[in-house]
């Protein structure tokens, strides 16, 4: 990739003036770096250094390409729901991907893409401190309320 | 094969119908064809699902024709009504790129005059639903220009080749179609500085050279087609007519 990030870096400094490289270099460097580039892209279109992953579409591979998890929201009302996730060379790609691979039944009415890298997960080493059963502590279930009729979705 | 209606004999309500279903349906197997070679799995589905966005705008044009399977798989070369921008070949992936920008846009803006023409127009309604498709597709060609077109010098080069490769198709798109009530200066007025704008944004310009003039370019609305377009029409074709009727 940081070939292609050069690359696309000595386009865009030719194309645009007066752009550092290093900045180029930054944006290169990873998904997170990228996405910024990829959200702001329709504003200001052909002004500053795109995504630089961006270029690579014509010989790269989804290799190349960050990783962005997929949130969808199904109807009005719900939360955002983890879909999957897909590869992308920018936030703005990542976004139309997704309507693509995960909203093409009407499935959704909002959907949003994170980095992967984003994500800090819990690690499985820590399963018993994190997750150990709660069932003799019955002061943590919410279950002295009652339920009013017709809520589904508490 | 007798079945099948003959163009030249159709009267103007069908005639525009059959010319922009044709339009949507050879562009909509060239799309198809990428199925299984897209640079990536994201990618792939992306322009199958745009394929079949305009294989059913295709269905319902070709259904006010006649027989959408007969008129789809029975019919020779020269009865097809589509631009020959639509069915050039996909070339690389920056040359399908190109082909979609110039034909999305064209097709937003004219199912957009279509679909303001009110119940007087025939195809209003199927304008109205189907511009909210094309307008994804608009953008999809338009995302992939910017990054093509701005990002390194190889994809700059082939975005440059597939934009200039196809120029001399895109005057043929603005030739008035019979029976639709459409305002083609206008058209090809906004479609040339909607297609440059987003060059602009890509560091590309608009190709020069002959649009509309020149040698050969521009008659597929009269029936007349690219040597591809054969090659293309038999492997469309060739299940249907080995196999009439079959079904799966």
């Amino acid at each position: 990739m940081s070939a292609d990030a050069e690359d696309a870096g000595r386009r865009t400094t030719a194309g645009s003036g007066g752009t550092e490289p290093s900045a180029d270099a930054g944006v290169g460097a990873g998904p997170d770096a990228g996405s910024g580039a990829g959200v702001g892209h329709g504003a200001s279109a052909g002004a500053g250094p795109r995504g630089a992953d961006a270029g690579t579409g014509a010989g790269a591979v989804a290799g190349d390409w960050p990783l962005w998890e997929v949130f969808v929201r199904s109807r009005r009302g719900l939360s955002h729901v983890h879909a999957g996730s897909l590869h992308a060379p920018d936030a703005a790609m990542a976004l139309r991907n997704a309507r693509d691979l995960y909203t093409r039944r009407q499935e959704g009415v909002s959907v949003w893409v994170v980095p992967s890298t984003a994500v800090t997960a819990s690690s499985p080493d820590e399963k018993d401190p994190f997750f150990a059963p709660a069932a003799d502590k019955p002061y943590r279930h919410p279950t002295f309320y009652e339920l009013p009729e017709g809520v589904r979705n508490l | 094969m007798s079945a099948a209606p003959d163009p030249a004999t159709a009267d103007l309500a069908t005639a525009g119908a059959l010319a922009l279903g044709d339009d949507a349906l050879v562009l909509s197997h060239r799309l198809a064809e990428w199925t299984g070679h897209a640079p990536v799995l994201e990618e792939d589905v992306a322009l199958a699902n745009i394929a079949l966005d305009l294989l059913g705008q295709a269905r319902t044009l070709l259904s006010l024709v006649g027989d959408e399977d007969e008129l789809a798989f029975l019919r020779e070369e020269r009865a097809f009504r589509n631009v020959q921008l639509v069915e050039q070949p996909n070339g690389d992936f920056a040359h399908t790129i190109a082909r979609q920008l110039y034909f999305s846009v064209y097709q937003e803006l004219l199912y957009g005059q279509l679909a303001a023409g009110g119940e007087a127009a025939p195809l209003a309604p199927l304008a109205a639903k189907a511009v909210k498709e094309v307008a994804y597709h608009r953008d999809h060609a338009e995302q992939w220009t910017l990054r093509l077109g701005d990002g390194t010098e190889t994809s700059h080069a082939r975005m440059r080749a597939g934009l200039d490769g196809l120029w001399r198709y895109t005057g043929e798109l603005f030739r008035p179609v019979e029976g639709l009530a459409v305002d083609w200066a206008a058209l090809e007025a906004a479609w040339l500085e909607t297609v440059g704008g987003v060059l602009e944004r890509a560091t590309l310009t608009l190709p020069e050279g002959p649009r509309a003039t020149g040698w050969s370019a521009g008659a597929g609305r009269a029936g007349v087609h690219t040597e591809p377009f054969g090659r293309m029409l038999a492997e469309m074709q060739h299940l249907h007519r080995s196999h009439p009727g079959a079904s799966w």
